[in-house]
């Protein structure tokens, strides 16, 4: 082995220590403790969603065994297919309640994604009397749970007429608080030059909006999305829509739920259906979700 | 004081006359802003503006809206037992799921944020999925059962510790202690989210040159270095927070059944849908909104002064 071989191959160690070398101010055991403590609890937190899906998963013998056993031990998707059955049987089809959901949802959150990016981007970019004051009224208002405004809801929603229809839920969704302070948290980031200089080369307002800043913003419109999706897909809207052809996916699938004790398996896997589409969302827009969050801060 | 009074007048004059002449020139932004608003005040403002109003009146959806004065807020007070159980036991939640709840969520977000990329972003979906996971909560009623197939009762009963099953969710002593649990299962949620990204975005520099400053451990680093640079985040947790523990009902009433045994896992805002969608007093029902409004503002206020303090 020649000399300059030498002095390279310590010369690699080197490096490959120095890339090694753990963050400051950090102990092997406590990092030891830290990964061990994680599993545990992302255990706990699993596992009631665990538990959810092998019952969905489980046939009607393991459903009733003793002692109960928790994983299913012989998967099937039979709870599925009497889920399509029993809905079936009803003289709404699920393919009714299937598009009622997806109509509401996906109306509701386009119809979000423009009315809110729309106010966020004035709000984010230009100085107008009343936009600051605005924008406090909203941040109030991320903290309204449903129930408290209601009532009141109920009550403009009928003097509309809308009481019954698919709008007594699309079109308050468009105001979600939610989604224009992430909208304009994230648009703040934004530099303002690149808005000043498509405005140098003739474009009119509405022009930077849909050419320059939605574009940009592509990370938020996930965001904005998953928290639409969200509320949307789990929205019940019992309070406002009684008629049996316009209930959405969820209502429906709940009245089988409480079906009772012969309706265990389907119940299950009602839940899995119901969780399943939230959750993928999530998944496939994690990074983008982020990126969005970063910029989520409340400033004083 | 006349004098200054009408100085002041004059003032207000100039500042409305600017005013009008800044917004006649951003018509635009008011044109953007429009739609936002128009809806944003039809469903968010004026719904509590006049939950207000009719909080002073009887009005029961039949006849038009009598004006009662106090009467709502005094029988409220001094006659509704179980609307006192009501503020007993949000508080009880709030007070015990809102801060462990948030300090969860940062604590974990802190934990996770330790891990390398791509487990880290499995660990976010792991956390994360039990608050957007629908009504995934009514399993806990199957761990939870009544009886002895229940598995928290089995296990009990195996170990010796019960001879005989207990009825989690019948028996007022349970119930509470019980639906805090699910609650906190369900509590990492949009705060969460807010404080992973935001871990992710303090700048590394900065620990490096605590690291030089006589930083010791991670516990000095996160008090000194990353609890300052999360404030806003933790302002928004906090709100975050707020809205989930005072807003308590429908994991309740799932659990424990609506009414529950004794009014014993009642929240102010189950005794809200009972007078307003079940006894359809609205006058009545929103008294107890404009309380539960006044509440969540009052506590909004004092942990966003509490949290200015921090790192300091």
């Amino acid at each position: 082995m020649s000399k300059k071989k030498k002095q390279e191959n310590v010369e690699k160690e080197y490096r490959k220590k120095l890339i090694k070398r753990r963050k400051p101010n950090r102990s092997i055991a406590g990092d030891i403790f830290l990964y061990l403590f994680l599993i545990l609890v992302a255990y706990i937190m699993a596992f009631p969603i665990i538990y959810a899906v092998n019952a969905a998963l489980k046939p009607l013998d393991e459903l009733f065994m003793f002692p109960p056993k928790i994983y299913a031990q012989n998967p099937t998707f039979d709870n599925f297919s009497d889920l399509f059955v029993t809905m079936g049987k009803s003289w709404v089809t699920f393919s009714r309640y299937l598009f009622n959901t997806v109509f509401i949802t996906a109306v509701g959150t386009g119809g979000c994604l423009v009315v809110a990016s729309m106010g966020a981007f004035v709000l984010a970019k230009y100085e107008f009397p009343g936009g600051k004051t605005f924008f406090k009224l909203v941040t109030v208002a991320m903290m309204f749970s449903f129930y408290v405004t209601a009532i009141p809801n109920y009550l403009i929603i009928n003097f509309f007429g809308w009481v019954d229809t698919y709008w007594a839920i699309v079109v308050p969704a468009f105001a979600m608080p939610m989604g224009l302070f992430l909208m304009k948290q994230f648009m703040e980031g934004l530099p303002t030059s690149l808005i000043e200089a498509a405005k140098i080369d003739g474009a009119n307002e509405w022009r930077v909006f849909s050419g320059i800043v939605m574009p940009n913003v592509k990370p938020a419109w996930m965001t904005l999305i998953i928290f639409s999706v969200q509320a949307l897909w789990n929205n019940k809207a019992s309070t406002f829509i009684y008629s049996e052809e316009r209930k959405t996916l969820v209502y429906a699938l709940q009245q089988i739920q409480s079906g009772g004790i012969a309706r265990t398996g389907q119940g299950a896997a009602v839940l899995v259906v119901v969780m399943v589409v939230p959750i993928a969302i999530f998944i496939f827009s994690e990074s983008q979700i982020l990126e969005t969050m970063a910029s989520s801060g409340l400033k004083d | 004081m006349k004098e200054y009074f009408s100085k002041y007048l004059m003032l207000r004059k100039h500042n409305m006359k600017v005013a009008w002449k800044k917004a006649k020139r951003s018509k635009m932004c008011y044109l953007f802003l429009a739609p936002y608003a128009i809806i944003f005040t039809l469903f968010n403002i004026l719904p509590v503006v006049t939950s207000i109003c009719f909080s002073f009146t009887y009005y029961n959806i039949l006849e038009p809206p009598r004006f009662i004065g106090l009467q709502n807020y005094i029988s409220l007070i001094l006659q509704d037992d179980v609307f006192l159980t009501g503020i007993k036991n949000t508080f009880m939640i709030a007070v015990i799921t809102g801060p462990l709840g948030y300090i969860m969520s940062f604590l974990f977000a802190w934990l996770i944020n330790e891990l390398p990329r791509w487990v880290r972003s499995v660990a976010v979906i792991i956390f994360y999925a039990p608050s957007i996971a629908g009504n995934c909560y009514v399993i806990f009623s199957v761990f939870f059962r009544g009886d002895a197939y229940g598995y928290v009762n089995a296990f009990l009963m195996n170990l010796g510790l019960i001879d005989a099953p207990i009825l989690w969710f019948i028996n007022p002593t349970y119930m509470l202690p019980i639906c805090m649990v699910v609650i906190l299962w369900m509590s990492l949620g949009t705060g969460f989210l807010s404080f992973v990204a935001g871990l992710q975005g303090v700048d590394r520099s900065q620990f490096e040159a605590g690291y030089m400053d006589g930083i010791k451990n991670r516990w000095q680093e996160l008090w000194y270095i990353t609890l300052p640079n999360m404030k806003p985040m933790l302002m928004f947790g906090a709100v975050m927070a707020i809205t989930q523990s005072f807003g308590v009902c429908d994991v309740t009433m799932a659990l424990c059944g609506y009414p529950s045994t004794d009014y014993a896992a009642r929240t102010i805002v189950t005794h809200l849908f009972d007078y307003g969608f079940s006894r359809f007093e609205m006058g009545y029902a929103s008294a107890i909104a404009t309380i539960l409004f006044l509440m969540m503002i009052l506590c909004n206020k004092a942990i966003q002064s509490m949290l200015r303090r921090v790192g300091t």
